[in-house]
């Protein structure tokens, strides 16, 4: 009860003392400010980045593995160079794989360009086209929205169909039935079979909709000479991707004629190495950003404190007065503390009002929406400072001798 | 018993090498409902010795018994309770806080004594209308004329009914006209049985108390009562 009486008077004079001095105020917090914005803008940009991240990445499967000729991430330029005079992966290393392995559930082998789509007097330019097998429903995790995916018929023969992405299908058909019509794929007719559910953008880089997929076989003899395959392995579960992993590998090195001891010509790519990536980069935001945060915050406690400080030394004589009246050393502390923090929380409201546009620019480029949370992080943040940049001036003030403060003029 | 007993109290100030005596082994008591002028020369020791028996400054030396409780060494905090259950100030410059109006400056000692809202609120408009300033409590110090302002501090003074009323040069600031009505209002509080002391120089406010403490150089001169109060007349 007490201390609840004491707090309300505090929380009061803390606020009178901050509505007089509104421009001082203003200007002392421009630090804090600055910090909340960042901290603000940071973490926010951090979970919209997450988010769509996520969203691209589901479309790895996180129980497929990609056997291609080159890491996903090479990090220097001798490396690249070196993945970049590795040996095609065959035809031949495709069946050899396809035939041998017992581990995985499904395989499908990939290659892709880009090629124009006409239908009719429509066409889209650049669509990304796949060559692949019926095998690639199940690796690949798409479903297909009308129609059917390809068979294991059609995979390997001769009959030119074709799938097409939820864009490329809108693109061309613009509510046409696509299923049945005949399309021009880089100016061979198909003949499209189905279309697959909407699956997204990549990493905001591309979308996954805007492709057409076609048998193996044609795209081999239609599209290019010497493919390098890519080969999609998708394991029984979770526990035995490590498993179908090394079988794959050991099959490979044999079908490749490694001598043991030699290096990999191949690498085995999965969605995880997108995760650590990712984790690095988010990591480095979240690094600079820290700085940026903790220096505008340091800047501002300062700024907080010093103005405290002055605070304390106009207000000497109050100090004296409350005390010759029966302030306790801590009523004093707590009133200065919470004007500190009354200071930096509104601050920090500011700084909250102004990230909150900032979070709308951001939505142009990945799905970012401000959270409680972080709302939450941001005021608690704001009021730490004012309570750890008040600490020293409220704790001069409530240690003055009363007399002494009572004789300041 | 006695209210208020100093024995043998020193207070010494320490400027560089020198030691200033503002107080030489003083004894005095101080009896319940008592009024008392402190009377002497600029720095003899009277706003010094008020501070101790305000408990605003400890003894350098020597004892001070409040109610029978010896305060002399007890710390900042315990100090603070003793002022506020104990004591009412009244300044010579006021000493209201400027942003609160006249009722919030009645209260503050009631919230430092964890007094609930409602009740604060009730004891502080009774103190102001018995100092008369019933009309006035909405009123900021700013809005208030010094003999009003000085009414305010009387009632902040006497909202916690402390023992006693410590009162250091209470006219000095204020004209002859609001410093006799000042005067008359301790005069009727007195008679209510409070316990007062007034610091002053001027003889004339002296001899409104009931008994006069001289003091000259840290040192008390004389300690002579008023019989009458016919001598006022
Ligand atoms: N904080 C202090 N530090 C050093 N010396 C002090 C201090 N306070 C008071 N003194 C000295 O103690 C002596 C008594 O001072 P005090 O304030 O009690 O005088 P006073 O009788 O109230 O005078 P006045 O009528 O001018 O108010 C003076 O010599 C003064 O200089
Ligand atoms: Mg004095």
């Amino acid at each position: 009860m007490h201390w609840w009486i004491e707090l309300r008077e505090g929380l009061r004079i803390a606020w009178d003392a901050t509505r007089a001095n509104k421009m001082r105020a203003g200007l002392t917090t421009l630090g804090i400010v600055i910090g909340i914005v960042t901290v603000t803008l940071m973490g926010t940009a951090i979970q919209g980045l997450k988010r769509g991240f996520n969203q691209s990445i589901s479309a790895l499967g996180s129980d497929v593995l990609y056997l291609e000729r080159r890491d996903w991430f090479i990090n220097s330029h001798e490396e690249w160079i070196r993945q970049n005079r590795r040996r095609e992966i065959t035809w031949d290393q495709v069946r050899g794989l396809q035939r041998q392995i017992t581990s995985a559930r499904a395989i499908a082998p990939t290659v892709n360009t880009a090629r124009p789509v006409k239908y009719k007097n429509r066409s889209s330019s650049s669509v990304m086209v796949i060559g692949t097998t019926d095998q690639a429903l199940y690796t690949g995790g798409t479903t297909v929205a009308r129609g059917r995916f390809l068979t294991a018929g059609e995979a390997e023969g001769g009959r030119p169909v074709c799938v097409l992405g939820a864009q490329t299908a809108t693109n061309l058909f613009r509510g046409e039935s696509p299923v049945g019509a005949r399309v021009h794929v880089g100016g061979y007719p198909f003949e499209v079979v189905g279309v697959l559910e909407p699956q997204g953008e990549f990493l905001g880089a591309f979308s996954l909709d805007n492709q057409v997929i076609v048998p193996i076989g044609q795209f081999t003899s239609l599209f290019t000479q010497r493919p390098d395959y890519s080969i999609q392995i998708k394991a029984r579960d979770m526990d035995s991707l490590e498993d179908t992993r090394e079988e794959a590998r050991g099959i490979m090195r044999k079908l490749r004629r490694l001598a043991p001891g030699q290096d990999d010509d191949f690498a085995i790519n999965q969605q995880d190495q997108f995760i650590k990536t990712f984790d690095k980069i988010t990591g480095t935001i979240a690094t600079v950003g820290m700085f940026i945060t903790g220096l505008s915050l340091f800047v501002g406690g300062i700024g907080i404190m010093n103005i405290m400080f002055v605070s304390v030394a106009e207000r000497t004589k109050e100090i004296g007065v409350r005390k010759a009246i029966g302030a306790k050393r801590r009523a004093i502390l707590v009133q200065f503390l919470l004007e500190a923090a009354m200071i930096c929380l509104l601050g920090g409201l500011l700084g909250l009002a102004i990230a909150a546009p900032g979070t709308l620019l951001l939505r142009k480029v990945m799905p970012a929406t401000i959270s409680l949370s972080i709302v939450g992080l941001a005021l608690l943040v704001a009021l730490l400072t004012g309570v750890l940049a008040g600490f020293l001036p409220a704790w001069r003030a409530a240690r003055m001798n009363p007399v002494d403060a009572l004789r300041n003029e | 018993m006695s209210l208020i007993r100093l024995s043998r109290v020193s207070r010494r100030y320490q400027m560089g090498t020198e030691t200033i005596h503002a107080l030489r082994e003083v004894s005095i008591e101080v009896g319940r409902a008592e009024y008392v002028a402190i009377m002497g020369p600029s720095g003899s020791g009277k706003s010094t010795l008020m501070n101790l028996i305000g408990c605003l400054d400890t003894p350098s030396s020597g004892t001070y018994e409040l109610n029978g409780t010896n305060v002399s060494d007890m710390d900042d905090n315990a100090l603070a309770e003793v002022r506020n259950k104990e004591i009412g100030f009244v300044f010579q410059t006021f000493n209201l806080l400027p942003r609160a109006n006249a009722l919030h400056n009645v209260e503050l000692p009631l919230v430092y004594a964890g007094i609930p809202s409602e009740e604060r609120r009730q004891l502080a408009l009774e103190a102001l209308s018995n100092v008369g300033l019933a009309d006035r409590v909405n009123h900021k110090p700013t809005e208030m004329s010094g003999g009003q302002r000085q009414r305010v501090a009387v009632a902040r003074a006497l909202v916690n009914r402390p023992s006693i009323l410590l009162a250091d040069e209470p006219t000095g600031n204020l004209d002859s006209k609001t410093g006799a009505e000042i005067m008359s209002l301790f005069e009727a509080l007195a008679d209510q049985g409070h316990t007062i002391i007034v610091v002053t120089h001027e003889e004339e406010i002296a001899r409104h108390a009931r008994r006069i403490l001289r003091i000259r150089d840290g040192l008390i001169a004389s300690d002579e009562r008023v019989d009458s109060h016919a001598l006022v007349d």
